[in-house]
């Protein structure tokens, strides 16, 4: 087997709190991508899931334990790592070309470059003709296709998305997971998809990992052998994916438990 | 003087409005099913029906509303010259709004006591707009600094948070003494009062600037240098241009404050030998001018902001221009 792409080994990973305690995200988490897998990340909310992207990308840095990407230890943002953040992170005083051409200027493209790069992957995404917007002037759902092609047009070879759908309507998400396998495809990327939406995850990816509530670590790992290419809407109804999805969730329910009993209590006092 | 961060208009990450594309998302546009003709020209005309009552009831909005302003006007107005006029109040104390533009009349024709009226609103102008300038662009570049680079920020902070709690008007006398008459004493006076605001807004927006943008454009390969000018600033671009508004005012009032305590001409000067003279109508005339010009800046300042920060969802409709 090729060396993973992402190698997670015994990552904790703490924080400060403001009130000078010390409040840990991830205990112990071990866990691998393989190079052009799509695993996906669920968990219950406050797991940690945010966080393992963040050590993943060099945003943040382990507390422990080792982060490495395509074998080599993590210290910082490394090229060749796309991000779609789950609220939006499109630039509002951008038009959706400069929104899109940033990535090839940031590595020093000439802009007629760049801009001619931006166009090609503004038409992939669906957007031709929109260039000269801004992101206030576009839906939720065509902001999140401005995002995904700025991120997708750096090449990455690891694309981390954090519940990148999460805001979107049923219909436009479902639209946008189709097309997101479509884009996907034609790449050889690695991705790691961090969702709180079970069934989300099972009819994008390869693999699905199971968090635990809080600090986060690996409850389970499930392969996903669903064929693909896959159809978003209606591979849901499938046996085998009732098969899958019951499986895990027979592991999520449990911690989705403990993280809501969590934050009751935690309401209460 | 107390000064406080503005909040900008309209925060940068707020999307609010209408999206102007109705359905979600316009992905295939040419999948659109054709409806049959009469439909599509039946709702177009509904459409345009919609559109011209609805920019009808918006003039006539207008409308209302310029004629209440009107009624408002010569109510104040009419009241204070009527009041004045049959004695009920001194018009000596109090002015009188005919013998002001009697007064601003003779002043445009033969000129004030100074010179000529023009003279004396360029002079204040020029040192309004000197100290505008030379103290916003000071809060801008130390705001954005002290904002970015954290240990710059913790060691002045004292000192800031001290000399912002001066009085600085009183600053006026020792410009005086330091500028002597000329235009730099009313200048700086106007610098010191238009720096801080600038300040504390510039270097609140950098530090409110959105945390994922900044994430995003370092993942995308943003350096330092990127970073600050191309999201830093345009990030805190609404912010520093919410205080420039406040600040041509303050910078008139530092020139003004600054004539008073030394000058040969301007219009604080004016104002300050009229009330000398016990000329109320002067006085109310000299700030009819300065109120004049600083609303001519102000719309100067709107328009540069329009232009700077085009990307911002536009004004909603019916909102009150103040």
């Amino acid at each position: 087997m090729a060396s993973p792409s992402i190698e997670l080994r015994g990552v904790t990973k703490r924080f400060a709190t403001p009130k000078g305690g010390i409040y840990t995200a991830l205990r112990d988490l071990t866990m691998d991508v393989a190079p052009g897998e799509f695993c996906a990340v669920v968990g219950p909310t406050g797991c940690g899931k945010s966080t393992t992207l963040a050590l993943i990308s060099g945003l943040e840095l382990a507390s422990a334990g080792e982060v490495r990407v395509e074998g080599r230890p993590v210290k910082g943002i490394a090229d060749g790592i796309g991000y779609v953040f789950q609220t939006d992170a499109v630039f509002p005083w951008k038009t959706v070309l400069d929104n899109v051409a940033a990535g090839p200027r940031y590595h020093g493209a000439p802009g007629r470059d760049a801009h001619a790069r931006a166009k090609d992957w503004i038409a992939r995404v669906g957007l031709a003709g929109f260039e000269d917007r801004y992101p206030h002037q576009l839906s939720g759902g065509m902001r999140k296709r401005v995002g995904l092609a700025q991120s997708l047009i750096n090449g990455p070879r690891i694309l981390l998305m954090d519940e990148p759908f999460s805001a979107l309507d049923v219909q436009t998400r479902t639209l946008m997971e189709d097309e997101l396998l479509a884009l996907w495809a034609s790449t050889s990327a690695s991705v790691v998809f961090v969702t709180h939406d079970l069934e989300e995850a099972i009819a994008l990816a390869d693999r699905v990992v199971v968090l635990t509530a809080g600090p986060g670590t690996v409850k389970g790992t499930y392969e996903v052998d669903l064929p693909r290419p896959r159809n978003v809407a209606e591979i849901r109804f499938q046996p085998r994916f009732a098969q899958i999805y019951e499986a895990i969730w027979s592991q999520l329910r449990d911690e989705v438990l403990v993280s809501y009993e969590r934050q009751k209590h935690g309401a209460a006092v | 003087m107390s000064v406080r961060s503005t909040v900008p208009p309209s925060s940068v990450s707020a999307h609010g409005g209408v999206p102007p594309f109705s359905s979600a998302d316009t992905r295939r546009q040419d999948g659109a099913p054709p409806g049959p003709l009469d439909a599509k020209a039946e709702s177009a005309g509904i459409d345009a029906d919609l559109v011209a009552r609805r920019s009808r009831a918006a003039r006539r909005r207008r409308l209302t509303i310029y004629v209440l302003r009107l009624v408002f006007a010569v109510v104040w107005l009419g009241s204070w010259e009527l009041t004045t006029r049959l004695n009920i109040v001194d018009p000596f104390f109090v002015g009188q709004p005919s013998g002001v533009v009697v007064r601003l009349w003779t002043w445009i024709t033969d000129g004030t006591a100074l010179g000529p009226l023009w003279l004396q609103a360029a002079v204040t102008m020029e040192e309004a707009v000197l100290g505008f300038v030379i103290g916003s662009a000071l809060g801008i570049v130390l705001g954005i600094l002290l904002g970015r680079v954290e240990l710059i920020a913790e060691v002045l902070s004292p000192f800031i948070k001290g000399a912002n709690a001066i009085p600085r008007v009183v600053l006026g006398s020792l410009f005086a003494i330091m500028f002597g008459l000329s235009v730099w004493g009313k200048a700086s006076t106007a610098v010191v009062l238009v720096f801080f605001v600038v300040f504390f807004n510039a270097f609140q927006g950098v530090r409110e600037v959105d945390r994922n943008l900044v994430a995003n454009a370092r993942i995308l390969g943003a350096d330092n240098r990127r970073l600050t000018t191309e999201i830093i600033i345009p990030s805190a671009m609404s912010w520093i241009l919410a205080s420039l508004h406040i600040s041509f005012g303050l910078a008139i009032v530092g020139a003004v404050v600054g004539e008073l305590f030394g000058a040969t001409a301007g219009l604080g000067q004016l104002i300050y030998n009229a009330g000398h003279t016990f000329d109320v109508n002067g006085v109310f005339a000299g700030m009819f001018v300065l109120a004049v010009l600083a609303l001519i800046a102000e719309g100067l300042i709107s328009a540069l902001e329009n232009r700077l920060i085009k990307w911002r969802p536009s004004r909603v409709s019916g909102e009150i221009p103040i």
